[in-house]
């Protein structure tokens, strides 16, 4: 047996309970993170993918509740933990930094104030040790001037520095697991550019863990070191970036993968998937996915597909894949 | 050059705003300054920048959504005023990127496509006009039922299509797409450049297709602009600026595209530019892009770079290239 995984979600199901009913955004997804990797989730809106990250951190909005499954970190589950142990779980474990930073710093309090709070919860440092700590992680994250930054205000930042500020905030107490959530979508290319090298960089440096949350298969690859592939509350499939851009196992994956523009020699047309999103009101009894894809059978409509081992780094469920296995011994016990 | 006749000619468009209050503290934004381009018929143009270059306002002021503050539109070789405009209403018009705000919650599928019909009296009687709603529609891939319903009920990538359908209703030739694939997931957004695609083969329509995203972009346009604020910094083949970038700015833009491939993803240098991009309203002297530029030297903060045809068909402004 190998070491025990930094994290573990295990069948994780959360559910939000609206007016209209329950609203099933994840449905039984596991994965395990190892320390220092990147693992990067990826999936259209309404996929699941920043639930089940809030749902590992407990951040779900009111309505929202984890129904069933556990979530073991360094072994333990966290979903046991009582709300006073969970505040100082977060930020000093696991840390989150989100799309909007401008919705996420409080917009009367100076960049400083905010910082020294994340610093002052998890630590028991002095207040000289502290500033000292803040002003370091400014530099860290590459704010220019960081002295003169600590006393401004978030308005006062681009959309850029106000991004390094959250991962300043976030691993100023050196956790072992960054959960980033769509961390450059609301930016710029070039931007965007600035911030991914900045994480890389940084976790060279510290070595902390990240879950990636993203729709963009660009970052993706850009990133991470594997990948889980998400639709409708489910895990697609899951397996190293190679497995996954260059195996893909999965209908959905294959899907997404054709539709975006490639920089090629002659224009090629995009294979779109048809259809629109799955309602997360109604899931339908068997995959996800089957009334989108070309490829379904009468199975693919009746039952869920099961977890395929396909080789040592990477699983899919699809119901393909079991006929595929099925028709490969058939062939061998002719043979 | 002159004598070619382009489908949309667009000379030295510039567009001010004022901003501030108060006679002391009025500055002027130059959202587009001097930017000029054409779009031959049934091509498409794809213009590119970050948020704050111009791009938007580049679409909206050659329509005359806003009026110029300087510069000509001309279209099929006639000149574009303030007053005859509306004679150009039916071959220019827009798509908008967000599908939600973009249609209006209290009217039907019908009253928003009919919309335009009406205007322009392109119908004679009322079977025709739900004839033509019904076809325009199937156009855009949806069907005649959806008629009657609102635009709520629709998904994001629907309502795009109700919003291609609404801009198709009065046959132009002539179509501003300002970010039309932005706020969709990407599933969707092969769809809708599908649709566009096969509209343009269909009925001929030029497009200036507005983007942040380069691979859309590069996907859909034959010629691509590169804006840096408010101006075109580089213009030429889709394929040229793709492969070979000339501007520092370009160079360093089409770096950043993360690739969605991992090998590449694994070999690719990305030219990380220092900085943000600086306000507009306090725009450097000299080249707008030299106070993030690798290779500025004092000639780039003392002048500013004209477009010079640097290679056939390739326009590129800057001192050092």
């Amino acid at each position: 047996m190998s070491e025990m995984p930094l994290l573990q979600v295990k069948n994780l199901h959360t559910s939000f309970f609206t007016d209209a009913g329950e609203v099933k955004a994840v449905n039984g997804i596991s994965y395990n993170l190892d320390a220092g990797k990147v693992l990067g989730i990826v999936g259209e809106s309404g996929s699941g993918k920043s639930v089940s990250a809030y749902s590992v951190l407990r951040i779900l909005t009111d309505t929202g509740r984890v129904t069933e499954g556990e979530v073991l970190f360094k072994g333990e589950n966290i979903l046991e933990y009582t709300e006073a142990q969970m505040q100082k779980f977060r930020g000093s474990r696991i840390s989150i930094i989100f799309q909007d930073p401008m919705t996420c710093l409080n917009p009367t309090f100076s960049i400083g104030s905010q910082l020294r709070e994340a610093i002052q919860i998890h630590t028991d440092r002095n207040k000289e040790e502290v500033q000292a700590r803040a002003l370091e992680m400014l530099q860290l994250v590459g704010v220019n001037e960081p002295e003169k930054r600590l006393k401004q205000y978030p308005h006062e930042l681009s959309g850029g520095m106000r991004q390094r500020v959250m991962i300043a905030m976030a691993l100023a107490c050196e956790p072992d697991i960054l959960i980033a959530d769509e961390p450059t979508t609301a930016l710029d290319v070039t931007i965007q550019a600035q911030i991914l090298e900045l994480m890389q960089d940084l976790q060279k440096k510290m070595g902390m863990a990240i879950i990636m949350i993203t729709h963009d298969l660009g970052v993706i690859a850009d990133m991470c070191d594997e990948i889980i592939v998400m639709y409708g509350g489910k895990v697609c499939e899951r397996g190293t970036a190679d497995e996954i851009f260059y195996n893909p196992r999965h209908e959905y994956t294959k899907g997404l993968i054709r539709s975006i523009p490639r920089i090629s020699e002659k224009h090629e047309r995009l294979v779109p998937i048809s259809g629109s999103p799955v309602d997360l009101l109604n899931l339908p009894k068997g995959c996800a996915f089957a009334s989108r894809c070309d490829r379904a059978m009468k199975i693919c409509l009746e039952q869920p597909p099961e977890e395929v081992v396909v080789n040592d780094f990477h699983i899919a469920a699809c119901w393909n894949n079991v006929k595929q296995m099925m028709e490969e011994a058939k062939d061998g016990e002719n043979a | 050059m002159s004598e070619q006749k382009h489908l949309v000619d667009v000379r030295g468009l510039k567009e001010y705003f004022s901003v501030g209050s108060g006679v002391l503290n009025k500055l002027e934004l130059k959202a587009v300054d001097d930017v000029s381009f054409t779009i031959d018929e049934g091509e498409t143009l794809g213009l590119v920048g970050e948020s704050g270059c111009g791009k938007t306002t580049v679409g909206r002021t050659l329509l005359y959504l806003y009026k110029p503050t300087a510069g000509e539109v001309y279209f099929d070789g006639r000149l574009v005023t303030e007053k005859n405009v509306s004679e150009f209403r039916k071959d220019m018009q827009i798509v908008f990127q967000d599908p939600y705000s973009s249609l209006n919650p209290r009217m039907t599928v019908s009253d928003i496509i009919g919309e335009p019909l009406d205007i322009h009296k392109l119908y004679s009687t009322k079977k025709e006009r739900a004839e033509r709603i019904a076809e325009l529609l199937t156009l855009v891939g949806l069907n005649s039922e959806h008629a009657n319903r609102y635009a709520h009920e629709f998904s994001g990538g629907q309502r795009q299509r109700i919003g291609i359908a609404r801009a198709l209703a009065v046959n132009p030739r002539f179509i501003v797409c300002d970010e039309p694939v932005s706020a969709l997931d990407v599933s969707i957004q092969a769809q809708i450049i599908n649709t566009f695609e096969d509209l343009q083969q269909k009925l001929g329509i030029a497009y200036l297709f507005i983007a942040h995203d380069l691979l859309v972009v590069q996907h859909m346009s034959k010629r691509i602009a590169v804006m840096y604020l408010g101006r075109i910094v580089e213009i030429g083949p889709a394929k040229d600026i793709i492969e070979s970038p000339i501007h520092p700015y370009t160079e360093s833009l089409i770096s950043a595209i993360p690739m969605p491939d991992p090998e590449t993803a694994r070999h690719k240098h990305r030219i990380i530019l220092e900085g943000d991009v600086p306000s507009p309203l306090h725009m450097p002297k000299g080249c707008p892009f030299r106070t993030r530029c690798r290779y500025a030297t004092k000639e780039c903060e003392e002048s500013r770079p004209e477009l010079r045809e640097i290679a056939p068909e390739r326009f590129v402004a800057c001192h050092h290239r």
